[in-house]
């Protein structure tokens, strides 16, 4: 594990509506996550989970607080210091509770894509595309159409996905709910391998307690609160 | 990578029907410019391919294509004698329906001038033109008379002896040329009843009248066929049409001719302005307006339909957004597909057009200029088309992929 920092946040609170109406889903959270860093973020629904990891990812803005990213500073409460868009696409991957996957690309089309955005050229993107799959076991479904592949492997080629343009962060939303215990570890086996292999800082939001051996370090929140939880083979433990 | 194209690929049967159905609405808005044209080329088919640089008809009428107009038959000899004229030519034009073979038949009579006119500038797809004075036809496809058919008109049965191809009168009847004398047989053909009665209120008028009374020999005349009394002219004709000699200066036989006070008198271009400005240029609006219509409507339909594939795409647009495609790559897979059904819609619209239009009845004629002007709008409805679905597009945040 690299002792570079992916992801900082410094006090992030999002809070919506005011007055009477308003609502606070997410405060003071503050999070350090290195490079090559597998972390769990746990917690009940509603606890602000989903909150936190679309203001990391630069999706939803915090209302206060600090997210840097690489050791930039990427956003100042609300207000962007740099282009999203291009930020998001070569700096950070996304994996959802559901794949995503774009229902008419292959299986190889849906990984080369975002290396495309990214201005790689089609050959050097298919073939870097084909390697991913190759190295998530899925290299011979790389032709098929989303819906001709199981959920465990849809769920495969979306973290092919994330990884494409090598990004120093991954981010993903319960990435195991709509799988079975079984291949749910695997999944959460492989983003602790990315993390390792391609050292990035990957953040984990999961209800799944089966796997939680397989991260660094854990999360915990509630309320929007930041929280202490034990770990199962006695890691680090975040407050 | 082409997301639009694959996007099709995919969908290619909901892409497919409603290309279809843009193609089939392109194809109305081209018939209708199309019959907009074959109304102007049947209405100046037969001013063009007639030959005439002079038509002479009724003072005050636009001539026999747009209203009735009378003139004398000896009108001939009187533009035989102006300088600069030659091969004046009686012109006689009316329209009947008969039954024939069990179905309604109708035809605008053309009346040459025989022996000078017998149709020889007429393009015959099958048989000859007129060898004799009396009881043959050249009639159009339109129609459905077959080379050797006897048709019945009036007293006395025609047989077709030639056949054109797309000539039609302003109405889209289909012309049928005998010679000015059949076609004025035709025109005032009276039972033999009617006649009769004629010739005894004939009589009565005469008695009745101070000229009676002072000529009685007049009476006599009375019971004799009308065209054999000399105080009856023979039966009027529509117009005399005459061309204007080699070297001749057709201002100045205008000119001349414009001192007659019993006549009005047209060039060719100007009988066919009459035509293209009267009756025709209703037409033309009432059909402009409605292809004006029918353009809003296949605009807003694909507007609609493109909306309708946006919204579809919600999901995958916005995750697009969120891996970081820049909009011009979520815009062009918007436009492409509204590009690609307006594009293939025209398309269809032609091939089809190709297939149906021959079997209105009426012309339906599509020029290059016409398909091309249709063409461009095709693509700038498309664009604008597309507008709808990219607004929704812009608007559609990157969270709505993690939803």
């Amino acid at each position: 594990m690299s002792e570079s920092l992916a992801i900082v946040t410094e006090g992030l609170s999002k809070i919506y509506g005011s007055g009477n109406t308003e609502v606070v889903a997410m405060r003071d959270a503050s999070v350090e996550v290195k490079h090559g860093e597998v972390v769990a973020l746990l917690g009940p629904s509603g606890s602000g989970k989903s909150t936190f990891l679309t203001a990391v990812g630069l999706i939803n803005p915090p209302t206060t607080g600090r997210v840097l990213i690489n050791g930039e500073v990427v956003m100042d409460g609300p207000r962007a210091m740099t282009s999203l868009r291009r930020f998001r696409r070569r700096e950070i991957g996304y994996v959802f509770q559901k794949s995503n996957l774009i229902p008419f690309l292959s299986a190889v089309e849906n990984v080369q894509i975002v290396m495309e955005i990214n201005g790689s050229g089609a050959a050097e993107g298919r073939r870097r595309a084909l390697d991913l799959l190759e190295e998530l076991g899925v290299r011979d479904r790389a032709d098929n159409l989303p819906s001709m592949l199981s959920g465990g492997q849809q769920q495969r080629v979306a973290v092919a996905r994330a990884l494409a343009n090598h990004p120093s962060i991954i981010l993903a939303d319960e990435p195991t709910a709509a799988l079975d215990s079984s291949r749910g570890r695997q999944v959460m086996e492989l983003f602790a391998q990315v993390a390792h292999d391609h050292g990035a800082g990957v953040i984990v939001v999961t209800h799944d307690q089966r796997a939680l051996d397989v991260f660094d370090t854990l999360y915990e929140m509630e309320d929007g609160l930041i929280g202490r939880a034990e770990h199962p083979e006695g890691k680090r433990v975040k407050y | 990578m082409n997301l639009a194209a694959k996007d099709i690929r995919h969908n290619v049967g909901r892409f497919g029907l409603t290309t279809i159905g843009i193609g089939m609405l392109l194809m109305v808005v081209m018939g209708m410019g199309g019959i907009y044209r074959g109304i102007e080329a049947d209405a100046t088919l037969l001013i063009d391919e007639v030959g005439a640089d002079i038509w002479v008809v009724q003072k005050d009428t636009r001539g026999p294509f747009a209203e009735i107009s009378r003139v004398p038959s000896n009108l001939l000899y009187r533009l035989e004698a102006v300088q600069g004229l030659s091969n004046a030519r009686e012109f006689v034009f009316h329209t009947v329906q008969r039954e024939h073979d069990g179905r309604a038949l109708r035809i605008a009579i053309i009346g040459l001038s025989w022996p000078r006119d017998k149709g020889a500038w007429l393009v015959l797809t099958e048989g000859r033109p007129l060898l004799q004075n009396h009881y043959e036809m050249i009639a159009d496809e339109s129609l459905g008379l077959r080379l050797g058919e006897k048709v019945q008109l009036a007293k006395e049965s025609y047989e077709v002896v030639g056949i054109t191809s797309s000539m039609m009168s302003a109405a889209g009847d289909g012309l049928g040329f005998v010679t000015v004398a059949d076609a004025q047989a035709i025109q005032f053909d009276t039972s033999g009843e009617a006649l009769r009665l004629e010739r005894a209120a004939r009589k009565i008028r005469g008695e009745d009248s101070e000229i009676g009374a002072n000529m009685p020999i007049l009476l006599d005349q009375a019971n004799r066929p009308s065209m054999e009394i000399p105080a009856l002219s023979r039966p009027q004709i529509s117009a005399v049409m005459a061309s204007v000699e080699a070297g001749a200066d057709i201002d100045q036989v205008m000119e001349n001719l414009s001192g007659w006070s019993d006549v009005s008198v047209f060039t060719r271009q100007g009988q066919r302005d009459l035509l293209l400005k009267g009756s025709v240029e209703k037409v033309r609006q009432q059909i402009g307006l409605f292809r004006i219509l029918l353009t809003i409507i296949a605009a807003i339909i694909m507007a609609l339909i493109l909306y309708t594939l946006t919204l579809d795409k919600i999901h995958t647009i916005a995750l697009l957004k969120l891996v970081g495609a820049p909009n011009s790559k979520i815009l062009g897979l918007i436009m492409q597909e509204s590009l690609f059904i307006g594009v293939l819609g025209y398309g269809i619209a032609y091939l089809l057009g190709q297939r149906i239009f021959p079997n209105f009845p009426r012309r339906v004629i599509l020029i290059n200029d016409d398909l091309v002007q249709l063409g461009l709008i095709v693509i700038v409805i498309s664009v604008v088309a597309s507008f709808l679905g990219i607004w929704k597009a812009m608007r559609v945040s990157p969270n709505e992929a993690l939803s």
